[in-house]
């Protein structure tokens, strides 16, 4: 499964809620203001970490370009995909969920 | 605010009454680009900023996002309203408070923002800062100052 979230870690649970019901195997997408999520030095940095080997972690590069946020600030492991990228993800994985 | 949407005829009619000040916070606590109110309340500056009042405004939570700097829109296809913060000195919108905790708790520090200044014209037009990095304590006292306090 592919899960997708668009909303600021700091501002609601929608990541948080993401991962804890996110399965080994599955990719997890930050788009939108979810991209916030992917910054390593943050207070919310942690509850990434412990399920790294576990999920696929993918971040929207147009959006932490908008945001004015360097690929160098992104947590370990992160991958950056574009509009393309985010289309090939949705069609690798049978089921998408998008976290409002 | 209904009352204060005469103030710009009082001005035009000459020797009109005292003109009142009162102090205006613009409180931004949201990021960016995923909703509408961070340029919303960019807007409200720039109208408010024909009213002459003393205005000030405050960054904390995500709001602290929106003084970033490098920030590139093109890839979203929305407008980068982030230069128009480092107008506001010549609306007369000096003050911009950045709260401390919000930035630490983001992995940011001052040096992440844009460079924002202003012209001091009780101070020979020298160029100063208009960011203001204040701590969590100091925001509290000066929202407890505030006359008006408008929320985005």
């Amino acid at each position: 499964m592919l899960h997708t979230v668009n909303k600021s870690p700091f501002e609601t649970s929608t990541l948080l809620s993401c991962l804890r019901h996110a399965r080994e195997g599955d990719a997890v997408l930050l788009i939108e203001d979810g991209v916030y999520g992917a910054l390593k030095g943050t207070t919310v940095a942690g509850e990434i970490w412990p399920r790294k080997g576990q999920l696929a972690f993918y971040v929207l590069g147009p959006d932490l370009e908008a945001r004015g946020l360097d690929k160098s600030r992104l947590i370990d492991g992160f991958k950056v995909v574009d509009y393309g990228g985010f289309v090939d993800l949705v069609a690798e994985h049978d089921v998408t969920q998008s976290w409002l | 605010m209904a009352s204060e949407a005469d103030k710009p005829e009082a001005e035009g009619a000459e020797g009109g009454g005292a003109e009142v000040t009162k102090k205006f916070l613009y409180v931004n606590r949201k990021a960016p680009y995923g909703t509408i109110y961070a340029l919303e309340s960019l807007e409200v500056v720039l109208i408010g900023a024909a009213f002459e009042q003393d205005v000030s405004l405050a960054f904390l939570d995500d709001g602290v996002y929106q003084l970033t700097k490098n920030q590139d829109t093109k890839g979203i296809g929305v407008k980068n309203f982030s230069p128009t913060y480092k107008a506001l000195g010549d609306y007369e919108v000096t003050k911009l408070y950045v709260e401390k905790e919000s930035l630490a708790e983001r992995g940011l520090t001052e040096a992440d923002l844009m460079e924002i200044t202003y012209e001091d014209e009780d101070d020979d037009w020298a160029e100063k800062p208009s960011i203001r990095v204040v701590s969590r304590e100091e925001m509290a006292e000066i929202m407890a100052e505030q006359d008006v306090i408008l929320s985005f």
